[in-house]
């Protein structure tokens, strides 16, 4: 594989044999990264390949175990953020790092360490319109979507004249417009010569706006390419190593039969910060996989809990599961129904992160599996049922009696997933089952949700991963602000299509 | 430099080791606190710690005591590990008292086998009522059930100070603030000749098992903890937790109102402008240092039901005052929780600045 | 104006200057993310403290700094068991009210029924001669004025100075401050150690200018109905001072009522009234779910442990 990085003394910064020991595992093994003004680099590679560690290494969060680092030639010590941005390095998190209670002024004051004035205000204005970020700096966080709150970060980085721009997965909250928008953004502050560090797992991305890749996996650098000759079956290839395996396209397995129909179903927000639920309706067919896509906090949430029994609707909304009207039950007597549900967020709401396996699994499926006798919890029955879900979804982990937290995500989401789908259910709502999880247990999961449908139930699929909803389901809808769009075949739909309903378009009306 | 590394899991021996190193701290800085005060160290010690139990006599005063405390802590113990902070049991005390109390007074000279039980339901009655008002107030108004079960334990003793000096106050007592004294039928069985170690001792081994089985067998038990685990969880898996927080509050509340029945049916004999030397306070310490579990509330009941007794015992023997309790029992409570840290840390060395 | 009405009024002023001092100094430390629920503990170490003090010295000064320290040293104890072993706030605060009891019942023990003729009044050339008015907004003792301008010291702070920004920060997302580099620990132990302060300062006044004498549990909840007045507050200053003045008011015109005989009900329904006043108020405040949540910091009372 030739080396694309030109001689050191025009590099911006030079990251070389880098590595990062965590007890029990080697995130970074002799890492280089070069980064020349003016070039978009892509940083690739699978979760859990090293790349958020390299680039927290670069931005002074984290400290290099051994290997050095050398900023327009010269070796420099980033111990902490501070100095990163001092030498002109900035970076927008995935996670944004922001106070919901704070303006969007205080919130970049802060960010850069400097006052909230007159002069920053003046500043923002000017920054967000040159870029075509629009922005207001006097709102409050809370208010803003999931886009406006990168625009913060984009704009506070920008603020700084940064030479090199790290941005980690900033698309994977975007709508498809969005993604273009900010591609345009991108591509001019290169011009203008500023490095961009670009962190993805998605293939066309790179394609369309990188100059350079470079790729890890397990913590190692395994090559160097150039995006624009590589093919993203090729890239691929070099991300996932031998786990790559093409996976037949879906026979749909759907017949006629409604399992779950949602009508008119309504919530309004809890507060100013909540997504109102409206009017959506919703046919869910035996044997289905259906989509629903849609940028975070357009109300994914509260659908979920919704269709759970965790909160209730209200008029005139109704839920009728395999022709039974459940809208006033609970989520116990939901479960009954066969009405199970896997919520996004998997400790705190999914499981109980201080609780061992046997317990959570105690926690949902005692309404449908006898866990209890003479009115006693029986902790035999829960320890069975947990060791199965253990054997058969392949959960590395102690054993029953291992607690929650102590779980890796990929392994954790695979033990919910599965106790949820070893109930049998008739109608199964999964919410972003594949968020952070590392690339061998998505693969279960989806494997898992396929065998499911096939074999006759229902499975509602939410997401924000396009590629996971198009390549899964038979048919797919979008969820924006709190309203569902009509639900279209999954082969009939391009995703720019998809990306119009994100955005809250009908295709009619746009074809 | 020394720093905290989180364990993978909590450690079970430190759950219950922090308790131990916990007491040893306290007794350690009590001989500080002797010291300090000017009296000799080791007769301070024998005259708080051993003399009290050195008797027969001492050991059925250490169940009198210890009984409200192990009955109001079970109580906080299941509501506390259902995230319902109800600090006010002491309210609740006083109105299972007023209630158990009125009940007796309004009996008074019938005796018959009905009163006790009939006392023993408006105790629990009472309690059950004060411990309502947060209940109501958390699951329909979302007032935080710590300030409001707080300021009602001020006005429960403002209501027991009025009864006693109008309604219920003895009508030959020279007006004095007290109730008349309770005729037989109205004071508690005493189970141990001699002493007065009174029947609400064995009822209170019996919430211990009770308490004891509910939340380590019962769906309820499990429904607790989860959504005091993770109130969302809890939520998911269809634990209703306004149910939870009525039923952690009506059952300390209740807890709390047959243990001020108790006291007052039992050791006082009648009402009193004062009826609790702040059992309902102490018993947050005897919950957390019995780890939220009734067995070890069981325990730990008996060790702060020693502090009452020593506190009293070094009054008298060494003119100490009896404020000394508190400190003490303050003390290990803040031992406790540092203690408590190694349960989920690790202590480490770590070498600075190294790269 | 009727003597005895003015005279209410004062005295409104003393019994609200202590829930003021106590209530700003938590509303810092809540807006820092930290719940203390020991006020009640700290008032009272500082109430014994500056009594002691002013008792052994003579110095009025002295007292006042003997209960801040107090309190600060107190706040010091619940800061090292929350901040650095990670403690319960909740489970810490009560203990630090526990200890604060039993301590300062300890130290109090000679100082029952030992007389201190209180903090003189500072009358304010001129203005303090217009009649009435002149009585009423300056002819108070020094901390009176301290406490006004606590509060109004305390509302620029946070709204106008980098460092009050840093404090909201902390307290909105400590997770999020800490990324950006910001020293959590260090701003949570100081806000903190500032609540204790103020705490000990609320009690130095309640012994040395309310009272003025050593009165075992002399707070008698006014830790908590400070910790209730934050709540009622929505967590901004300026709402402090008014939540104060109302409270001061209803106990003040309890004990008149009772005195004057004027109404007959008996003094432990009429003393009653505070509390359940703190109760209403928190009902009719927390009723409505989005604005506590929208005004309370968003991180309050949550343990935080760096990872990086």
């Amino acid at each position: 594989m030739p080396d694309f990085a030109p001689r050191s003394d025009t590099l911006l910064v030079s990251m070389q044999a880098i590595s990062k020991l965590y007890p029990g595992c080697l995130a970074n093994d002799a890492v280089d990264l070069n980064l020349a003004a003016g070039e978009i680099h892509a940083l690739l590679g699978e979760n859990g390949a090293g790349k958020s560690t390299l680039v927290k290494i670069l931005y002074g969060l984290l400290q290099r175990d051994s290997g050095h680092i050398e900023w327009q030639g010269e070796q420099v010590n980033i111990a902490s953020p501070a100095i990163a941005r001092d030498l002109g390095i900035a970076m927008v998190f995935q996670h944004f790092s922001l106070f919901d209670s704070l303006t969007v002024l205080e919130n970049i004051a802060l960010g850069m360490a400097v006052d909230a004035s007159a002069a920053l205000h003046l500043r923002i204005r000017e920054v967000s319109e040159r870029y075509g970020l629009p922005l207001d700096p006097d709102r409050s966080v809370y208010s803003l979507s999931v886009g406006e709150r990168q625009r913060i970060e984009i704009v506070r980085c920008l603020l700084q004249d940064p030479r090199l721009l790290i941005m980690d997965e900033p698309t994977s909250v975007l709508t498809p417009q969005e993604v273009n928008q900010l591609f345009v953004t991108l591509k001019r502050l290169a011009s203008e010569g500023v490095a961009i560090l670009y962190i993805s797992h998605k293939l066309e991305e790179i394609k369309a706006l990188c100059d350079k890749a470079t790729i890890l996996r397990g913590g190692k650098r395994v090559a160097s390419a150039n995006p624009a000759v590589e093919s993203a079956r090729s890239l691929a290839a070099l991300m996932m190593g031998d786990e790559l395996s093409d996976v037949a396209p879906r026979v749909s397995s759907a017949n006629n039969t409604t399992h779950m129909q949602l009508s008119r179903l309504n919530y309004p927000a809890s507060d100013s910060t909540g997504i109102s639920i409206q009017d959506v309706n919703l046919d869910l067919k035996q044997g289905e996989l259906l989509g629903v896509a849609g940028v975070a906090g357009n109300g994914q949430d509260e659908l979920l809990r919704l269709i759970a029994g965790e909160v209730m609707p209200v008029e005139p909304s109704s839920i009728v599961v395999n022709g039974l009207n459940v809208t006033t039950a609970g989520a116990g007597a939901r479960r009954q129904h066969g009405l199970c549900c896997v919520p996004e967020e998997r400790l705190g709401h999914a499981a109980v992160p201080s609780m061992s396996l046997t317990e959570n699994v105690l926690l949902t499926a005692h309404h449908r599996m006898p866990m209890t006798s003479y009115g006693l919890v029986s902790q035999a029955a829960g320890r069975r049922f947990a060791a199965t879900i253990i054997e058969q979804f392949n959960v590395q982990c102690s054993g029953p009696d291992a607690m929650a937290s102590s779980l890796s995500g990929g392994n954790l989401q695979k033990f919910i997933v599965g106790r949820e789908i070893l109930q049998n259910p008739d109608v199964l709502v999964v919410s972003q089952p594949t968020w952070g999880v590392d690339a061998g247990a998505a693969a279960a999961i989806h494997k898992a949700l396929r065998a499911l449908a096939e074999s006759g139930s229902a499975v509602l699929l939410i997401s924000q991963d396009l590629d996971e909803l198009m390549h899964l389901c038979d048919r797919i809808s979008a969820l924006c602000a709190g309203r569902l769009s009509d639900a279209y075949a999954t082969n009939a739909v391009t995703v720019q299509q998809v990306g119009l309903l994100m955005g809250g378009a009908t295709l009619e009306a746009s074809a | 430099m020394i720093s905290l590394q989180p364990r993978a899991m909590p450690s079970k021996l430190m759950g219950y080791l922090a308790p131990v190193i916990a007491l040893c701290l306290t007794l350690l800085s009590g001989l500080v606190l002797f010291a300090i005060l000017g009296v000799p160290v080791g007769q301070a010690f024998h005259a708080f710690f051993i003399e009290p139990i050195s008797t027969l006599y001492g050991l059925s005063e250490l169940g009198v005591k210890a009984a409200p405390l192990i009955l109001i802590a079970v109580g906080l113990s299941i509501g506390f590990r259902a995230q319902v902070w109800n600090i006010g049991a002491e309210g609740q005390l006083i109105l299972g008292g007023i209630f158990g109390g009125a009940v007796a007074l309004y009996f008074y000279e019938i005796d018959a086998w009905y009163v006790m039980p009939l006392m023993m339901m408006a105790g629990v009655i009472g309690g059950m009522l004060w411990a309502a008002i947060p209940a109501l107030l958390k699951t329909h108004f979302n007032a935080n059930e710590i300030l409001t079960s707080l300021m009602l334990t001020y006005v429960a003793g403002l209501l027991l100070s009025f009864l006693v000096h109008g309604a219920l106050r003895d009508p030959d007592g020279y007006n004095f603030p007290e109730s008349r004294l309770f005729h037989d039928a109205a004071l508690l069985p005493i189970v141990m000749e001699g002493t007065r170690l009174h029947i609400g001792a064995i009822i209170a081994l019996f919430v211990v098992v009770a308490g004891w089985v509910l939340l380590s067998r019962t769906m309820l038990g499990f429904a607790l903890k989860v959504n005091g685990a993770a109130p969302r969880a809890g939520a998911y898996a269809g634990f209703g937790q306004k149910r939870l927080i009525w039923f952690s509050l009506l059952l300390t509340g209740g807890l709390a109102g047959l243990a001020g029945l108790f006291e007052v049916a039992g050791p006082i004999g009648q009402l009193l402008p004062t009826i609790s030397p702040g059992y309902g306070f102490t018993a947050i310490i005897v919950a957390f240092l019995g780890r939220l579990h009734p067995v070890g509330v069981l325990f730990a009941g008996l060790i702060m039901a020693l502090s009452y007794l020593g506190g009293e015992s070094a009054q008298i023997t060494l003119n100490l005052p009896v404020a000394v309790t508190g400190v003490f029992q303050g003390l290990l409570l803040f031992f406790l929780l540092a203690a408590d840290v190694l349960i989920n840390f690790k202590i480490v060395r770590k070498a600075r600045g190294q790269l | 104006m009727n003597e005895t009405i003015l005279l209410a009024i004062l005295t409104i002023i003393t019994a609200a200057t202590p829930l003021v001092f106590a209530a700003i100094g938590e509303l810092v430390v809540e807006k820092s993310g930290v719940l203390n629920l020991g006020v009640e503990g700290m008032m009272l170490v500082g109430a014994v403290s500056s009594f002691t003090a002013v008792h052994v010295t003579g110095s009025a000064t002295l007292g006042v700094l003997a209960g801040m320290f107090a309190g600060v040293m107190l706040a010091l104890i619940f800061a090292f068991l929350t901040l650095n072993l990670q403690s319960s706030q909740v489970a810490t605060g009560l203990a630090l009210t526990i200890f604060g009891v039993g301590v300062s019942a300890l130290i109090g023990q000679p100082l029952i029924g030992v007389a201190y003729e209180g903090l003189p009044n500072v009358q304010i050339p001129v203005l303090s001669q217009i009649p009435v008015l002149g009585r009423i907004l300056f002819s108070h003792d020094i901390l009176v004025y301290c406490s006004i301008a606590l509060v109004i010291a305390v509302s620029w702070f946070l709204r106008r100075t980098r460092a009050g920004l840093i404090l909201r920060a902390v307290g909105d997302s400590h997770d999020a401050a800490h990324a950006l580099g910001y020293p959590v620990i260090r701003v949570r132990y100081l806000a903190t150690m500032f609540g204790g302060g103020c705490a000990g300062l609320a009690g130095a006044y309640l012994s040395m200018a309310y009272a003025p004498m050593w009165v075992e549990n002399m707070s008698a909840g006014r830790g908590w109905i400070a910790l209730a007045l934050v709540v009622f507050a929505s967590w901004q200053p300026s709402r402090v001072l008014f939540g104060a003045y109302l409270f001061g008011g209803i106990s003040i015109l309890q004990l008149h009522a009772q005195a004057s005989g004027t109404i007959n009900i008996p003094s432990q329904l009429m003393s009653m009234l505070p509390y359940l006043a703190t109760i209403i108020v928190l009902v009719l405040i927390s009723r409505d779910h989005g604005k506590i949540r929208r005004n309370a910091p968003a991180s309050i009372g949550k343990a935080f442990h760096p990872t990086t």
